[in-house]
């Protein structure tokens, strides 16, 4: 018996790929297995080829595989393009209406079934996806049922003869495949789960929901890929708590009425990715300026420009970091897992509340949508900090004076009050102001000011600012990841381990301020410093260099392709490490 | 009971003396006293430019923001807490450069707010470049051989995009202005208020008496039906926009908020954050 496996499904995009896996994944959750998907899709709605990738495996896991166990094919593009993956021994079931054959030097076995023409059988071709994934459920041996359960829930809201019809679709692809291998494949017999259900979802939806846990009952954005499906759930959910989400005109309107509802009150966010980022810069350093809290997550794309849309990069940290004109304090945070992406919400909503400032949350796109297992989220964590925000009733103000919204405090954050209360009118500029919030251009209130605005988030550190995922004391090699690789490192790490290579590794999740004290132990003890990152120029390398140093010791491994890192891919940096 | 001297403060305006914006002040005061508001129930929410000074200078809560942004930012502001009054207000460079698109898509979306636009027809604080609002064949720095592009017509865009509130004024007319401003507060929806506010330092062609003879008050029409959208876009086609008084209103369209399902009549600021266990375990339950 096996303990993880790899499953793909590819066809033409619009052709039930998505919701084949969907089903197919729904009913391993079920189950209990972890599940780690990845989804190579392009920036078209019909037509063009694409593929989804579910990992199953007993234990937790954070990583795409390096190889392919099962291969389901609509085409044969989906072969030629997916079989070089395939490990020797695995097994292709492809539609025996386009004649599929294996590519030559490639070890695999292969189940031509009838997909089309048992779907036209049963009166539409759209079921070929039930005959497709029934088939290859069957070869894992795994119990109809749960299957069977899955389907029904996919189609309930259609009727119950469409759940049958789509129940039998399953049954005749299981059965043909089933005749043709003689019974459930032995090498794929996949050791039993824990039985226990986990949730199962995407970054983009750990993310709403933690926004909807931290309080946020506004939204206001503009679509675009990855970020939209945080603006598609909160639709669906916030009216149910009181809420709306604005779909506005661009990204410039998505960051400013955020932060006009911030300071109307209202816990807002806007969400977006690069192009939108880009537009919103302007916008991000009035939030600085005024003291406005703002979050806004940024689902990081391949860039620059329009880029690639659909496809992994790590690239905006610089952007985050250094796009406004002027200096600001703000709050760029990285989550690396799932869970994170919950936490990090509400952590993101209070930081942002309690030092009164901007906070970027940066995933990138294979966090952002990578449908995967997540751990139980915790109801007791969640915690609101509005910070200095009075909802008390105020004292009345002296003659001609104007509530003291930006006073000088020790910390550099001032009382806040909402625009209705009574004694508490201020004025809020992006010019240069005085304590009341007057424009002014004295110089030492200037320079008072600015002190005041960047002093206050000196100290300012996230959980986990720099998360240990493994410090080794005979390891000589760090490895420094940001993000989703960390799943993929571990991978790695463990192969190393085997070979007798002993390596640590941290990920940095807050980009800035830079948690300089907390990662330099890491750097200070190791010999080598191999640094991981989606992007071509080592952007979080820079970050280390210019904020703690070790420049000797760093290495750049680096990858701008489009697709995440393989643990193959870490495994051989490391190795070749001088 | 508020009275209009209670939207005063002691800061004194950056203006040139005699700009028009000081009767805009005026009249925003006024207004806000005359619908009885009380300073810290109302918002003023202002853009960038010479007008855009203008938040600052009344007694009540005010946010300047950035150039062109000032419809989202107030948009923002009452979607927080729609039992605030927001009035947003600025240059026409402001709203009909630079903002001109979020000006459009807020006619459309038609949240509670009113827009009090200062139309000067030319960029004042940047010392005289042509704005949209400027005739073709004017002058300017960014024009010295006369400006060749159209001349933008809020009113009609205003007309043309849905809007529910169109009106147009003169600072000159305080009490015009005044009143404009009390029925776009109390209008349930958004309402475009465009006011010829003349620049006296770097306007030279439209001034006080070019405005004077120029403009027409719908008074003068008593057939003149301000409910009808076909007879506005011809009365302001007719006077090429040299118009004044209340052009047209929808009272039958409900605000956004009205609209939004689920969105409550109680401020967003005021409703708790927590969720409870039970909310929190049904949301998960999807995800299963």
């Amino acid at each position: 018996m096996i303990s993880q496996l790899s499953w793909k499904i590819g066809g033409q995009q619009g052709e039930g790929v998505e919701s084949t896996d969907r089903i197919f994944s729904t009913a391993l959750n079920r189950l209990g297995y972890y599940l780690y998907g990845y989804r190579h899709f392009s920036s078209r709605i019909k037509g063009g080829h694409t593929n989804n990738k579910i990992r199953i495996s007993t234990k937790p896991t954070r990583a795409i595989s390096d190889d392919l166990d099962i291969l389901v094919a609509f085409d044969q593009e989906s072969i030629d393009l997916n079989a070089g993956e395939l490990r020797s021994g695995g097994v292709v079931v492809a539609d025996a209406k386009f004649s599929p054959t294996i590519p030559e030097g490639i070890q695999a076995r292969l189940f031509a079934v009838p997909i089309t023409t048992i779907a036209e059988d049963l009166g539409t071709s759209l079921m070929k996806n039930m005959v497709a994934s029934g088939a290859s459920w069957a070869l894992l041996g795994l119990p109809i049922e749960v299957f069977n359960q899955a389907v029904e829930e996919e189609f309930g809201r259609k009727g119950p003869a469409i759940v049958e019809k789509n129940i039998e679709a399953v049954k005749r692809g299981a059965d043909f495949v089933l005749e043709q291998a003689g019974g459930p494949l032995e090498e794929f017999k996949l050791e039993p789960a824990d039985g226990q259900q986990k949730l199962f979802m995407i970054g983009n939806e750990a993310m709403a929901l933690g926004s909807i846990a931290a309080g946020c009952r506004l939204m206001s954005a503009y679509p675009i890929t990855p970020a939209s499906e945080i603006m598609e759930y909160l639709i669906k959910k916030l009216p149910k708590f009181g809420g709306t989400v604005v779909q506005t005109e661009d990204e410039i309107a998505a960051v400013t009425m955020a932060i006009g509802a911030n300071y109307g009150g209202v816990r807002t966010m806007t969400a977006s990715a690069g192009p939108g980022l880009s537009l919103m810069m302007e916008a991000i350093g009035l939030s600085g300026m005024t003291e406005t809290p703002l979050v806004i997550v940024d689902t990081q794309r391949g860039g620059p420009s329009t880029g690639l849309p659909t496809k992994q990069e790590q690239s905006d940290i610089n952007a985050l970091i250094y796009g406004t004109h002027g200096e600001i304090p703000k709050l760029v945070v990285a989550p690396s897992t799932i869970e994170e992406c919950f936490y990090d919400m509400i952590e993101g909503f209070n930081m942002a509340e309690k030092y009164q400032i901007p906070v970027i949350i940066a995933t990138d796109l294979q966090l952002s949508l990578g449908k995967q297992s997540c751990d139980v989220l915790d109801y007791e964590s969640i915690a609101i900090n509005r910070g200095k925000l009075q909802l008390d009733e105020l004292p009345p103000l002296e003659d001609n004076r104007m509530f003291k919204r930006y006073e000088w405090t020790e910390d550099g954050i001032s009382p806040r009050v909402l625009p209705g209360m009574k004694h508490g009118i201020h004025h809020v500029t992006g010019v240069e102001h005085d304590q009341e919030g007057r424009p002014s251009e004295n110089a030492l209130n200037r320079q008072k000011m600015m002190d005041k605005r960047l002093g206050k988030i000196q100290s300012l550190r996230v959980t986990n600012a720099v998360k240990v995922n493994a410090d080794e004391p005979s390891a000589e090699v760090l490895i420094v990841a940001m993000g989703s690789t960390g799943g993929t490192i571990e991978e790695a790490r463990a192969r190393l381990t085997r070979d007798g290579m002993a390596t640590s590794h941290v990920t940095v999740r807050q980009m800035h301020p830079f948690p300089n004290e907390l990662l330099e132990p890491y750097l200070k003890a190791a010999k080598k410093v191999v640094v991981l990152e989606n992007n071509a120029t080592g952007q979080l390398a820079n970050l280390i260099k210019q904020n703690v140093g070790y420049h000797d010791k760093i290495e750049n491994v680096l990858k701008y392709d489009g697709t995440p890192f393989l643990p193959s891919e870490v495994y051989k940096a490391c190795k070749e490490l001088n | 009971m508020a009275t209009f001297k209670e939207f005063r403060n002691n800061i004194k305006p950056n203006w040139c003396p005699g700009c028009g914006d000081f009767s805009v002040q005026a009249a925003m005061q006024r207004a806000a006293a005359n619908v009885g508001l009380e300073p810290e129930q109302l918002a003023v929410i202002s853009g960038i430019g010479c007008s855009g000074r203008i938040s600052g200078y009344i007694n009540a809560y005010g946010l300047h923001g950035i150039h062109g942004r000032v419809l989202p930012i107030a948009q923002g502001v009452k979607l927080a807490n729609r039992e605030l009054t927001v009035i947003a207000s600025g240059g026409d460079g402001d709203g009909f450069a630079i903002g001109m698109g979020h000006t459009v898509h807020a006619i459309r979306r038609n949240l509670d707010v009113t827009y009090i636009v200062m139309d000067n027809q030319i960029y004042g604080l940047t010392k005289g470049q042509t704005s949209p609002r400027s005739a073709e064949g004017f002058k300017t720095k960014s024009t010295p051989e006369g400006s060749i592009e159209h001349t933008l017509s809020p009113l009609e865009i205003a007309l043309s995009a849905g809007a529910t509130f169109v009106a147009q004024s003169f600072s000159s007319d305080l009490k015009q202005l005044t009143s404009l401003i009390e029925e776009g507060i109390k209008h349930k929806g958004f309402s475009l208020i465009n006011v010829f506010s003349p620049c006296v330092t770097f306007n030279k062609v439209n001034t006080y008496d070019w405005f004077k003879e120029n403009i027409v008050n719908l008074e003068q029409f008593p057939e003149y039906d301000s409910s009808n959208r076909v007879a506005a876009m011809n009365k302001v086609m007719e006077t090429r926009g040299m118009l004044t008084g209340l052009v047209y209103q929808d009272k039958t369209r409900k605000s956004y908020e009205d609209l939004a399902v689920g969105f409550k009549e109680q401020g967003l600021a005021k409703q708790s954050l927590e969720l409870s266990r039970d909310q929190f375990d049904s949301l998960l339950k999807e995800f299963k």
